[in-house]
């Protein structure tokens, strides 16, 4: 048991509630740093890969783990992202301004996409995102001017100050002080009003709104942050892949994008980063496991995907409280949102029968 | 002196009319009840004044302003809270979250300062957890500050979403049917309550309430409405004591032993 002496409410505003939290995160990004030296390219290359999916997991955890709005076209950001850098690099803006102007497209984009659509409830919602990443893809190939359509555009190495990015290791510091650095932006929205709008949004809209919150801006404002954050994400994605096209960026990786928030755990930060070194690493494991199996199933074709399916439904099934509990609540909304207030309505008989009058 | 006035209002679903001209006039400072047999039309009162719904005919004033051009999250602004008949809390959030979030309406930051909690979002923060303080004593609800909403009994829950309301500081309070669900004591202490939220915060309030004992416990004034149309409106006495409201009330019974 823990006794905290409260001087002052400032105490509890604080990043860190406890001085021993902050020396763990602090042991974890020293970890971090110290990781290279004592692993090699290839893995160094998938952390890499972490941090920048995790970047975009902040970025749709915040729409759809803390707002309760799915997007089934987050890739799309992904792709602004990826292109603006690209392109700023190419034309010879500083990385160091490419990078959040890729966010800002990104999040410019989520709200003239937003702003129509998302009075939209579930998987009204996810079909709508679905069709403006399709529209967004269309565009990325047909203005062959900027983007160079289906053949696609090769990427500068990021430089900043005349420091270049050019090695594994470099990169993985880059991608790492990013995700950190969006971790802290997305937990200060997370402890303001904002944050808490976003929540109360999920948990009861019809509450929401009585306490004054506008629904349809700050759905707006949570769907420009959350493009935002995969915008930036798709600038280092670019960078890390040097050479995209419009097919990177497919209704695949939407699914994907969203396998990793909802395995994570909806509606929290830590889920972002959990979600995304399960979906890198696990593959990996899965191979390097598929040695040690008897010869007739290392042969058979098709393992790996189907492991690592396996894995998910497991994960799925059996994590106890948090995904589990907090799935259920998101197939709440599917089932019951676009019939809501109808059903609220039901509910209120039901009661006054049970109860005295 | 008219503080809030409903003037004529009808709304129809389908071909029921749920009310069907009704007026009533709400004093600065009092407690006003709405009574009436289930199905009557008063929690539609209560979702018209929150814009829920369209009003087809009439008017609400507060203060002599209409709100019939205000969006639901303006009404908040307006400074009119309310509580639900079964409870809209934000389930997953803690008690004291949940009365912070009532603090909405007072924020002055955006989320671009949010985003590097600046200092005056600091100070924001901590005044609004100065106010929710203030209602966990005001309410008692000390034991259940962290507590998860989704975890506390009934009674709490109702505790909790009327802290909620004061958090927001509202000038009129709307609360539908607070003593369902409470023991005698939790209800004891409900009546207590507003009497200080009267006396004290000055807050008016109006309630739609099925507790006749309650209701003459703490109401100065009563609106009577059945199937959408005014019985009578007045003091509570008389009002309670009116043969219509009583044969509204009788009839009810009725139905319920048939
Ligand atoms: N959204 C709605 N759609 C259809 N009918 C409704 C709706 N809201 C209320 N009603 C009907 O209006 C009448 C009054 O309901 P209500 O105001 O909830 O009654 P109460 O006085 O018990 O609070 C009821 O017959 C109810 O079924
Ligand atoms: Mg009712």
């Amino acid at each position: 048991m823990r006794f905290l002496m409260k001087t002052d409410y400032y105490q509890d505003i604080r990043l860190f509630k406890y001085r021993s939290t902050f020396f763990w995160y602090l042991a974890l990004v020293l970890g971090c740093v110290l990781l290279p030296k004592i692993i090699d390219e290839y893995m160094l290359s998938q952390l890499t890969f972490i941090c920048i999916y995790a970047v975009a997991g902040v970025g749709l955890m915040l729409l759809t783990g803390f707002t309760g709005q799915i997007s089934m076209g987050h890739a799309a950001f992904l792709a602004i992202g990826s292109y603006t850098s690209a392109v700023l690099t190419a034309k010879g803006v500083p990385f160091l301004l490419a990078l959040p102007a890729s966010g800002v497209t990104a999040a410019l984009v989520g709200i003239v996409i937003g702003r129509p659509i998302l009075h939209l409830t579930g998987l009204y919602l996810a079909i709508a995102t679905m069709g403006a990443a399709f529209i967004i893809e269309e565009i990325l190939v047909r203005w062959e001017s900027v983007t160079n359509g289906n053949m696609g555009m090769m990427v500068d190495t990021p430089t900043i100050f005349g420091f270049g990015f050019d090695t594994e290791i470099r990169f993985f510091y880059l991608s790492l002080v990013v995700l950190i650095l969006v971790l802290l932006l997305a937990k200060n929205i997370l402890r303001s009003p904002t944050g808490r709008a976003f929540i109360a949004i999920r948990d009861s809209e019809i509450a929401a709104e009585a306490m004054g919150i506008n629904l349809a801006s700050f759905k707006t404002q949570s769907f420009a942050i959350s493009a935002f954050f995969t915008g930036i994400a798709g600038s280092l994605y670019a960078h890390k892949i040097f050479f995209i096209n419009p097919e990177s960026y497919t209704i695949m990786q939407s699914i994907e994008l969203l396998a990793i928030v909802i395995i994570g755990g909806l509606g929290s930060l830590h889920g972002a980063v959990y979600g995304s070194i399960f979906f890198i690493f696990l593959p990996q494991l899965i191979i390097i496991s598929k040695d040690y199996l008897p010869s007739f199933v290392q042969d058979q074709t098709g393992l790996q995907p189907a492991l690592f399916g396996l894995l998910i439904i497991l994960v799925m099934l059996f994590e106890p409280m948090g995904i589990y509990g907090r799935w259920l609540k998101t197939k709440f909304y599917f089932e019951w949102f676009p019939l809501y207030k109808k059903d609220s309505f039901k509910r209120e008989k039901k009661y006054q029968k049970a109860e005295r009058h | 002196m008219a503080f809030f006035q409903a003037q004529e209002i009808s709304i129809s679903f389908g071909g029921l009319k749920a009310l069907d001209r009704v007026s009533f006039t709400v004093n600065k400072g009092e407690i006003f009840s709405i009574i009436g047999p289930n199905g009557a039309g008063k929690t539609t009162i209560f979702n018209c004044i929150n814009r829920f719904y369209d009003l087809d005919e009439g008017v609400f004033l507060l203060d002599g302003k209409s709100l019939s051009s205000a969006k639901t999250h303006q009404i908040a602004d307006m400074g009119i809270a309310r509580t639900f008949q079964n409870i809209e809390l934000f389930k997953n959030m803690t008690v004291l979250d949940n009365l912070i979030l009532g603090r909405h309406r007072k924020r002055r930051s955006n989320i671009l300062t949010e985003m590097f909690f600046f200092k005056p979002v600091q100070r924001q923060e901590i005044n609004s957890r100065e106010k929710a303080e203030e209602i966990i004593d005001f309410l008692d609800l000390e034991a259940h500050r962290d507590q998860l909403v989704v975890n506390l009994p009934y009674g709490v829950q109702k505790t909790v979403e009327l802290g909620r309301a004061l958090a927001m500081e509202p000038t009129l309070l709307l609360l539908d049917e607070p003593t369902s669900g409470l023991n005698m004591e939790e209800s004891e202490d409900l009546a207590f309550w507003l009497d200080d939220m009267k006396e004290e915060l000055g807050i008016t309030v109006l309630m739609v309430e099925h507790n006749m004992r309650f209701v003459k416990q703490t109401t100065d004034r009563v609106l009577a409405i059945d199937f959408g149309q005014t019985i009578i409106e007045g003091e509570t006495n008389e009002v309670l004591n009116h043969p219509d409201v009583m044969r509204a009330y009788l009839g009810e019974e009725n139905v319920c032993n048939a």
